[in-house]
């Protein structure tokens, strides 16, 4: 079914053009992308149940969104301080994270023709440019926030955001040249009804490294939508740790292109859904070239009327000789009402290649509940430790300070418990 | 021990269950007081491991008649959670694997749970840590496995020490140690019952579900029972462990279908 036979849900459409009449009019560095995304949104369908993307997305949150207005910027007094040699930027959407700072040795900021050049490249890559949440950010964004970690530098960053009501976009383009190493660490918090826009590029060069740990952390009013692009090189490695919780929407869509294979990509995605709550991961990794390696492993749980989807695109073509790629999909099923979608899509072409892939949903184990139970641990407590046990594996993967940022208490599912 | 003031802790009345639509328990009467440890052997399929896991309140049984009376009340009434917390201690033949869950934690909330039961206050982190380094000692456990999660890549005799590093956390009026020994080389098992001498007190008592006598060579019983069909055969003291230990089950076969083509039920001694 193509694109343009398809109808959009109900109202978004509508939705989409007062939100566009209410935009600003398009400025700074980034007016001709704005302006060009703003076109593409009056062109483009609004997504709907009839794309075979947003098959299980419920959007009609997004509809309720009060018409854009940027997001007043709300302060982070409540975090603990960064951890020393890591620079922390707060991220609103229109003032300038930079002002005033000083970049630690290694971290540049791209000049006017390096963002020319390279902004968009990525999302061109992976296919996405022209997805609608992109073009959503395209028509909002007025700045990016362009980043270049020189050869052989390691560079810790922290990234916070915390949306009120209105619209937050956020604009990354993060560059790593040969050997160079960044460890970001991302908190995305939203407490009012309004929409977060997040869409990153990375760009590694041979042998960088890149580890991205992102911390989204809404509330039911909340929709988020993200596009995290990332190009890898030979010898490079990603690594993504994704944990999302309590948006009414979200939906994550992290896509890797292993330029010539080579390469080492790492994905672990945990999303909690309860009540009316949808979360979505759609990822996409593709091997352009041989013995490219990827690990993936994405957790949900689902209570109350939640719903989670995961779809899990790997693509192996011709060229992708001797690729090893596994992908888990392991899913916690708190009740009767949740919904849990879940589906691989491998395509694969080369014929020496190893790619396991696997499904599980589950409800919590009657074994191990009597356990504790039998050790005096009541039945409540006891779903919740095991909730938890079962979110730790991703959550083991955050670095100290972006675990700090998930308290286990904040994972709490209301329903959750038997 | 046998005492002539003991008071009585748990009293079996013609207990019948079945799991799914099997009838496992067939009348069990059996009467533990303080001070005392009993032994229950039998073969597999006997009911010894129905017997402690109905005690326990695991939800997978359904007691069908008879009644089970702990300290005055009535055990089969209360959730698992509470039998745990009055002093009622199963230990597992298969310990659960519990990924994620840590080994540390899960003993401090179930001490706790315990403590705060009977009128005590909850343990923090450093009061507990200071415990459980004390009680590791009675089964000679390495603390590296407190920052393991539950059970998780343990051996058979680690997840037994562990069983019984619980039971000495927990300080149960009533411990039933279902098979505690299988799957035990020589040193883990007497280490496991050296755990088990050194937590019996004239207070307490133990129910030791086996299938060998050899438990019974470094824990010694004051009562051994030999259960068959869903009922308690046979009632001795521990000569009777040995007997059976000599004479193979066979005779327990025997003494069934007698029982059973004269229609009358087992007598109840000692």
């Amino acid at each position: 079914m193509t694109a343009s036979l398809t109808a959009p849900a109900p109202g978004l459409s509508s939705w989409t053009r007062d939100w566009l009449a209410a935009l600003p009019a398009p400025s700074g560095d980034l007016a001709a992308v704005q302006q060009r995304g703003r076109q593409a949104l009056l062109d483009l369908p609004a997504p709907g149940s009839r794309q075979e993307d947003w098959r299980f997305t419920d959007l009609s949150l997004l509809a309720t969104l009060p018409p854009a207005q940027p997001a007043a910027a709300a302060a982070a007094l409540d975090l603990d301080g960064p951890e020393p040699g890591v620079l922390r930027l707060h991220l609103d959407g229109s003032s300038d994270p930079l002002a005033g700072v000083a970049l630690p040795e290694g971290l540049q900021v791209l000049s006017a023709a390096e963002i020319a050049q390279g902004l968009g490249h990525t999302l061109g890559a992976t296919d996405c440019e022209r997805h609608w949440p992109v073009e959503l950010n395209h028509a909002a964004a007025s700045r990016v926030l362009a980043l270049r970690v020189s050869s052989r530098s390691r560079v810790q960053l922290e990234l916070v955001s915390t949306a009120a009501s209105g619209l937050l976009p956020l604009r990354l383009l993060l560059v790593l040249e040969e050997k160079a190493e960044l460890e970001l660490s991302q908190l995305l918090r939203a407490g009012a009804a309004g929409l977060t826009s997040l869409v990153l590029e990375a760009h590694l060069a041979r042998s960088a490294r890149f580890s991205h740990a992102l911390v989204a952390l809404g509330c039911p009013e909340a929709a988020l939508l993200g596009h995290l692009a990332i190009e890898q090189e030979p010898e490079s490695g990603f690594s993504l740790s994704a944990v999302t919780n309590g948006w009414g929407l979200a939906r994550l869509e992290p896509r890797v292109e292993q330029v010539d294979g080579q390469a080492s990509t790492t994905v672990r995605g945990l999303q909690l859904v309860s009540g009316r709550q949808t979360a979505d991961t759609h990822s996409f990794v593709r091997f352009s070239g041989p013995d490219g390696q990827l690990d993936q492993l994405h957790k949900a749980v689902a209570a109350g009327q939640g719903r989670s989807v995961f779809n899990g695109a790997v693509r192996v073509p011709r060229a992708a000789q001797r690729t090893n790629a596994a992908q888990l999909s392991r899913s916690l099923l708190l009740s009767d009402r949740a919904r849990i979608d879940t589906k691989p899509e491998l395509e694969i072409v080369a014929d020496d290649v190893k790619c396991a892939h696997g499904a599980t949903v589950s409800s919590l184990q009657t074994d191990e509940l009597f356990y504790l139970q039998s050790r005096g641990i009541g039945s409540d407590q006891a779903a919740g430790l095991l909730q938890r046990a079962f979110c730790e594996e991703v959550l083991r993967e955050l670095p100290a300070r972006a675990r700090a940022w998930c308290p286990l208490e904040a994972l709490q599912l209301e329903g959750g418990s038997r | 021990m046998i005492r002539s003031d003991a008071s009585v802790l748990l009293e079996i009345r013609d207990l019948q269950a079945r799991v799914e639509d099997k009838q496992i328990l067939k009348g069990v009467n059996l009467t533990v007081r303080t001070g005392e440890i009993h032994a229950v052997m039998g073969r597999n399929g006997s009911g010894k491991s129905t017997l402690s896991k109905v005690l326990a309140g695991h939800p997978a049984y359904t007691v069908t008649a008879g009644s089970v009376t702990y300290r005055g009340e009535n055990l089969l009434e209360m959730d698992p959670e509470h039998r745990a917390r009055i002093g009622v201690f199963l230990g597992f033949q298969y310990p659960v694997e519990i990924p994620g869950v840590s080994n540390l934690e899960f003993l401090r909330v179930a001490t706790n749970a315990r403590r705060v039961q009977q009128g005590g206050d909850e343990l923090d982190t450093f009061a507990f840590e200071d415990l459980v380094r004390e009680r590791l000692q009675v089964v000679q456990m390495d603390p590296a496995f407190l920052e393991r999660s539950v059970n998780e890549g343990f051996s058979g005799g680690e997840k037994k020490r562990n069983e019984i590093l619980q039971m000495a956390l927990l300080e149960p009026m009533v411990a039933i140690l279902d098979e505690t020994d299988s799957g035990l080389d020589i040193d883990a098992l007497r280490i496991v019952a050296g755990g088990v001498n050194q937590l019996a007190t004239s207070e307490n008592a133990t129910l030791l579900i086996t299938h060998y006598q050899r438990l019974l060579d470094a824990i010694t019983p004051d009562y051994v029972h030999v259960m068959a069909a869903g009922r308690i055969l046979r009632t001795g003291g521990k000569e009777l462990a040995l007997e059976l230990e000599q004479r193979g089950y066979d005779w327990v076969d025997d003494e069934l279908a007698a029982i059973e083509a004269g229609g009358r039920m087992p007598a109840e001694v000692g």
